[in-house]
């Protein structure tokens, strides 16, 4: 490394390239990923002449490796010297747009598009579009791939005759021999439809859009539908008809489930590309198709748009279609033999009381809602609670709260903690909805309750809880309701629920205030500073240390410290180290 | 699977807490009820016809069980299922011991049959995270016709008077095609068939052998890089053991290639214990074909070492130990430095059964005659893991293998034994400065970028 030290522009290459070759991966990853460094240290000429060629040479190795050195050269155009240069950094990404590994390749691409911005016009046509060629008419499908993403990023901005050429290799490769190249295309179809002009996106890509659409492949099949929905959206309307409709009309019905899916899933920007006339003439009918499909993933994937194609359904005629068409397949929905079915209607179907109004809510959806609140799984019946503020808009709760309280009664206690986490977070929001009264009558034991589940999650959660229902009905209420029973806890023969009371005190100190806090909750934890159980002692240093901003002066100094003081002694290590750490946070040293 | 679930010590697993699912089963996805019962008119049995007769019959018969039964409605159709069931079993009977049965015309029926009953959509699987190791497959349920069909094709294809010149107007790619697409269905019976169906095709049609490769091919590709799930790679992988044992010498380009890109790349899928064994033995027949093959191969595993995965590292050593049973020693020098720097990460993997496979390599007479007559190579390589082991490991069964190891060394290269074991420390010495430098060197290259950016920024002058 000598002659390195003083002069910048000296580090010899070798040095620096033994570092990208180290036998260990790691040293390798690591090296790469500091390739810039490296640059900057050569130069800009050197990192042209020397570094580059060195990298477009010795791609073999692992793909971690070549996915950081892809990542990298995509910003390494200041690194080369500025736009002017940047057709330097082609060859190795050409190769590294070849390699196997898909994440490399895909990598490669995104560099590529993005410095194909930074070439100029003219560089574009003599040193990137011949790359693009090269990759289009490769051996071997893996460049044939990285080639289709390639297309949409110069043809704006090259000459007419070269536009031909790209349309030409791009047609080339939506008929190509393998699946994979052309799943790719299919993939691109869309983008690269934006860039063409209107006339070629009628004369060139509705034919790849129809032939791809059929493919023998349900993978590439399934590709074609959402370059459908890009290819509507460029359309005028009245070309709509003729040139996607039929294509779109035999996806929704193909005989592979993944397309149906693929329709389904796509719905609503499908509805969005084609415009009110042809949703009320044809997707109207598919939709209630998906909704009745034979396969649970395909009407799963319809169920959760429910409420969005409603939504964007033609207001003249929005309310009649729902109630004709979609409600009676939504109805057969509710008692779906596939849960997951069931579940994505639950979490939807709330959103349609917003668009039928009030009297067809309470008519027709409330008996929906109340059986999906019966469902025996509980994933629906927390996905209909985890929405009631929109019903909650439309008819009030009260509606529901008779056949609410079993269903929030029976997820409070399900088997499952995740289901119990779920319901206590909506806690909150069913007792700002269902008002004081009726939550101290019906839900307070529950909260309770969860202080002393067996898992300390919900334990955590509970806490959190009643510091938000505090919020929301005031400290008088705390001190009269909840606060008592927290405190209580604190004589418990078992010690996780004597902590439990600390870690309330901790969550309530602040929003039940100075008075309750000195009053009634100080006492309680300095008594518990002599508790047998480390832990809980340790955890009354804390919770002094954090109670400590709401108290004043006198009781901090009169009645914090001397016990803070005494626990600062305390014979294990933990307690002290937390007495410490209290009394220097709240400087009573 | 109770056994396997008591055999897995693994504690994280979430899955083996979980309670054995029942057998499930399922139907062809594009069956939509349609609500009407079928009705087939019940006809004569063949043997109850003259012998003129029964071509004529025959057709009738395959033209009835075209009709397709819901299975996942047990109660439908009873009778016509029944019927059709027979008439399958009498279907199987009568070709395979019927003479003259087979007319031209009955070929496109045959065919047209066949693709009816098992050409359909195979269904979503149940769940996303299936686990093949662990869950029960779905089974089909339609399996007491489909297995008959697929019984009567297998005659077929196997009959005395099956002539491919004439099948092959109807046997053609895009049968094929959806007959390769059925391997990813998720019952093993039915993939089962599956591998004898596609092995008589590849035997009798050398007009699709080709085609056939190419569409395993893309199979593979599609599996290896863009989906890891297929159900059927283990049967492909099996029925190509067989092709590759089949070709001839010297090998084409496509085949070789075929290994290169696409068996290699394999080992790299998540689920590679499912056709590992298949796989192995399709790489040792290329190489027993053609051993300059070697070096490729072997570079190709140690590109693809798994890095996290301890018990797919066991598989690739394992497979690394079939592959130097059959090693030539020209081949084995070519490769030796880079194959042993990974043994002798793996011997001293803190996983102790990915040591122990790799330490086990010295109990296998051939490679143990290898690494002798290359000990002045290897020595040096394996020399400071092992000795570090030796010291360090926690497993004491491992360290007693490591024992024996340097054992056997020291008795093979006793000069250069000595002499390693006098430098190890001047070495690790060494090696320690390395690093500094490299570090040093780093520092100063961050540096100075740091610099270069202030300056850029202009807060420092040029």
């Amino acid at each position: 490394m000598a002659g390195a030290e003083g002069d910048d522009s000296l580090y010899p290459i070798a040095v620096l390239i033994d570092e990208l070759r180290n036998e260990d991966v790691q040293l390798r990853l690591n090296s790469i990923k500091k390739l810039s460094t490296i640059a900057l240290a050569l130069g800009v000429e050197r990192t042209r002449t020397e570094l580059l060629p060195f990298l477009t040479d010795t791609i073999y190795d692992e793909d971690e490796v070549l996915l950081a050195l892809a990542e990298q050269l995509g910003s390494f155009t200041v690194l080369v010297g500025g736009p002017e240069f940047v057709h330097n950094l082609l060859p190795p990404l050409e190769s590294l747009a070849t390699v196997e590994e898909t994440v490399v390749r895909d990598k490669a691409v995104e560099s590529l598009r993005k410095i194909s911005q930074e070439h100029s016009p003219v560089d574009l046509e003599v040193h990137f579009v011949p790359l693009v060629k090269r990759l289009a008419s490769g051996d071997w499908f893996t460049s044939r791939t990285s080639a289709c993403g390639l297309f949409s990023v110069c043809y704006p901005r090259v000459s007419s005759t070269v536009k031909a050429e790209i349309r030409q290799h791009f047609r080339t490769l939506c008929s190509d021999d393998t699946p994979m190249v052309r799943r790719a295309a299919a993939s691109k179809l869309g983008e690269f439809a934006k860039v063409l002009e209107l006339d070629y996106v009628k004369s060139d890509i509705i034919p790849l859009f129809t032939a791809l659409a059929s493919d023998e492949q349900d993978s590439v099949r399934l590709l074609a539908v959402e370059a459908g929905v890009s290819i509507a959206t460029l359309l005028p309307q009245e070309d709509l008809e003729a040139l996607v409709m039929p294509t779109l009309r035999q996806a929704a019905e193909d005989k592979s489930w993944r397309v149906r899916y693929m329709v389904a899933d796509k719905f609503s920007e499908l509805q969005k590309a084609v415009g009110p006339e042809i949703t009320k003439t044809d997707l109207v009918p598919a939709f209630q198709n998906l909704l009745k499909d034979c396969e649970a993933e395909v009407r799963a994937a319809a169920a959760n748009k429910v409420k969005v194609f409603c939504e964007n359904l033609p207001e003249d005629s929005r309310e009649t279609i729902i109630m004709t068409h979609i409600l009676p397949c939504v109805k057969e929905l509710v008692s779906d033999t596939n849960q997951h079915v069931k579940s994505a209607l639950a979490s939807v179907i709330m959103g349609l009381s917003t668009i039928l109004g009030k009297d067809n809510t309470v008519e027709h959806l409330l008996p929906l809602f109340l059986v999906q609140l019966k469902d025996e799984c509980p994933e629906v019946r927390l996905n209909i609670i985890s929405n009631l503020d929109c019903v909650n808009e439309v008819i009030g709760i009260r509606q529901l709260s008779q056949s609410l309280l079993p269903a929030i009664v029976e997820l409070a206690e399900d088997a499952k903690w995740r289901v119990r986490l779920a319901i206590i977070e909506y806690m909150p929001l069913l007792a700002g909805q269902l008002g004081v009264e009726f939550f101290d009558e019906k839900l307070n034991s529950l909260c309770m309750a969860w202080l002393i589940d067996h898992v300390f999650a919900i334990r955590e959660a509970a806490t959190c809880n009643l510091m938000k229902l505090v919020e929301k009905f005031g400290a008088e209420w705390a001190q009269n309701t909840i606060v008592p029973k927290v405190l209580g806890m604190a004589n418990d023969s078992n010690y996780l629920h004597r902590m439990t009371t600390l870690f309330c005190i901790n969550a309530l100190s602040g929003v039940c205030g100075q008075e309750i806090t000195t009053k009634h909750m100080l006492p309680v934890v300095l008594k518990m500073s002599t508790d047998q159980v480390a832990n809980v002692r340790f955890n009354v240093a804390r919770c002094l240390q954090k109670i400590g901003p709401v108290l004043d002066s006198s009781a901090l100094q009169a009645e914090v410290k001397p016990v803070l003081e005494k626990l600062a002694t305390d014979q294990d290590m933990d307690v002290k180290y937390f007495a410490l750490e209290a009394i220097s946070v709240l400087a009573l040293a | 699977l109770s056994a396997v679930t008591v055999d897995k010590v693994d504690g994280f697993s979430r899955k083996s807490v979980r309670k054995a699912k029942q057998k499930r089963s399922q139907s062809s996805s594009q069956f939509r009820s349609q609500g009407k019962p079928i009705e087939l008119t019940p006809l004569p049995l063949l043997k109850d016809v003259s012998a003129q007769e029964q071509p004529e019959l025959f057709l009738k018969k395959l033209q009835q069980c075209c009709a397709v039964f819901d299975f996942m409605d047990t109660l439908s159709d009873l009778k016509m299922k029944e019927y059709k069931r027979s008439t399958l079993n009498e279907l199987v009977d009568y070709v395979t011991v019927s003479r003259g049965y087979l007319t031209e015309q009955a070929y496109p029926e045959v065919v047209k049959m066949v693709s009816y009953n098992i050409f359909r959509t195979l269904p979503p699987s149940d769940s996303n995270e299936f686990d093949p190791e662990e869950d029960e497959p779905t089974l089909e349920a339609s399996w007491p016709h489909l297995q008959l069909v697929y019984e009567f094709f297998i005659r077929f294809l196997e009959s005395q008077e099956f002539q491919p010149s004439i099948a092959k107007k109807y046997i053609d790619q895009k049968f094929v095609l959806q007959l390769l697409e059925l391997f990813d269905s998720e019952d093993p019976r039915e993939r089962d068939y599956l591998k004898t169906v596609l092995h008589r095709i590849y035997g009798k049609f050398l007009g699709l052998r080709a085609f056939i490769r190419k569409q395993i091919n893309n199979i593979f590709l599609r599996f290896v890089y863009e989906t890891e799930h297929f159900n059927g790679v283990a049967e492909l992988l099996e029925i190509l053991g067989s092709i590759i044992n089949g070709f001839a010498l010297p090998l084409k380009a496509e085949h070789k290639q075929f290994l290169v890109k696409v068996l290699i790349p394999l080992h790299t899928v998540r689920s590679l214990s499912l056709f590992h064994a298949q796989l192995a033995y399709c790489i040792v027949q290329f190489l027993e074909k053609d051993p300059a093959l070697t070096e490729p191969v072997i570079r190709g595993l140690l590109k693809f070492w798994p890095k996290t995965c301890s018990q797919k590292e066991v598989m690739f050593l394992g497979e690394l130990e079939e592959i130097l049973d059959v090693i030539e020693p020209t081949q084995f020098v070519k490769i030796q430095e880079p194959l042993f720097r990974q043994i002798s990460k793996c011997v001293s993997s803190p996983h102790f059964q990915v040591a122990e496979r790799a330490l086990y390599y010295w109990n296998n007479e051939y490679i143990m005659s290898l690494i002798e007559e290359n000990s002045n190579v290897i020595l040096p390589i394996m020399f400071t893991s092992l000795y570090r082991i030796s010291k360090e490991h926690w497993n004491p069964a491992i360290v007693a293998l490591v024992y024996n190891v340097l054992k056997a060394f020291m008795e093979m290269n006793s000069t250069l034994f000595d002499e390693l074991t006098s430098t190890y420390k001047s070495d690790r010495q060494r090696e320690k400065k390395k690093e500094k430098e490299r570090e040093e060197l780093w520092k100063r290259l961050e540096d100075l970028e740091l610099k270069r950016s202030l300056q850029s920024d202009g807060i420092i002058p040029t």
